[in-house]
């Protein structure tokens, strides 16, 4: 054999190993990937499939829904036109996240005023702990404290009144 | 003022609360209840409006192409619609649960379906009969009134014409 020959079809080999190579990266990235199609159907749910994730669920159906959803990245639909699509197919309760309007909105807001509620209750709580406190000290504290609140302190002049004037009538 | 605020939202909470558990707690539509009004668009297009066949006979059929037990029943239903189909009393309609469409249609193809049959859009059909699964199928008669309500695939071709004869003079 010649010896161009011989190097014809050694780069002929390795074009071919190359290409054996790279053909299936290729072929991939012609449509969407895995990642692409799990990163919408995450937010999805099926309504046969009640609390499991779409990109999670082994069923048939749901095996058809990331079929769709693969189908309508390669046609180059947006994530959120695919999900107004499964909206429009199967209702709002496919989205994770329902949309925030009508009765939807109290999902949002829920939490949102049991928190606010949760904080207002505690600063009442520690208010009125603080104001108690002062209270309780000085019924045990000496003469030098703080001075005590008026109805305590007219309460306390009228006691004494009262003891002189039971200390007086028993001499 | 604060405790009206408290005393309100804990109620409005209640109340949010009680009105989801009972949605929730509904059972299904049941036979001697009224059917609730509905209206298909079949995969051709057509739009069939429940309470434009009050005098008929009404069978709902809800099925999906995923679903294996909606398979045994799908040639008898065929062979029950061509049955009544000439009689002009009869309806037969298929709603396609949570379904794609190419698969639905190869369905449809494969059991050599032809009474009409179209998607649950938005899964209002399917909601509004509260359904719990496929296969399920509603017999509603004259008045539109349900008269049978089949959980799971008929077993056989004489238990479907046996929920629909005794409604037929």
């Amino acid at each position: 054999m010649p010896k161009n020959s011989k190097v014809f079809l050694g780069f002929m080999g390795l074009a071919l190993l190359l290409i054996s190579f790279f053909l299936p990266a290729l072929a991939q990235g012609s449509g969407p990937t895995d990642d692409e199609v799990n990163a919408i159907a995450r937010q999805l749910y099926c309504p046969v499939c009640e609390n499991i994730p779409l990109d999670a669920c082994g069923t048939v159906a749901c095996e058809q829904w990331r079929g769709i959803i693969r189908d309508k990245l390669a046609e180059g639909w947006t994530e959120d036109q695919i999900k107004e699509y499964f909206v429009a197919q199967y209702g709002d309760r496919v989205l994770a996240e329902p949309p925030a309007s009508g009765f939807n909105w109290l999902a949002y807001l829920i939490p949102i005023l049991v928190f606010v509620g949760g904080l207002i209750l505690l600063g009442l709580g520690f208010r009125k702990w603080k104001e108690e406190k002062p209270v309780r000290a000085t019924s045990r504290q000496s003469k030098k404290g703080p001075p005590l609140p008026k109805a305590d302190e007219e309460y306390l002049q009228r006691v004494e009144q009262e003891l002189k004037e039971r200390s007086r009538s028993q001499e | 003022m604060k405790k009206v605020l408290l005393w309100g939202g804990l109620i409005l909470f209640l109340v949010v609360l009680g009105v989801g558990l009972y949605r929730s707690q509904q059972g299904q539509v049941s036979v001697g209840q009224p059917a609730p009004e509905i209206e298909l668009t079949t995969f051709d297009g057509e739009t069939y409006l429940l309470s434009d066949y009050r005098g008929s006979v009404v069978v709902i059929n809800f099925w999906a192409s995923w679903c294996e037990s909606c398979k045994p029943e799908a040639k008898d239903l065929q062979a029950a619609y061509q049955l009544y189909k000439s009689r002009g009393d009869v309806l037969f309609l298929g709603v396609d649960y949570v379904d794609t469409e190419p698969e639905a249609l190869a369905y449809l193809e494969e059991f050599g379906i032809t009474y009409p049959n179209g998607p649950d859009l938005r899964t209002e059909i399917s909601q509004a009969f509260r359904i719990r699964g496929v296969p399920e199928t509603f017999i509603i008669d004259q008045e539109g009134i349900i008269t049978h309500l089949q959980i799971g695939p008929f077993r056989s071709l004489e238990d479907i014409l046996a929920t629909i004869d005794p409604l037929l003079d």
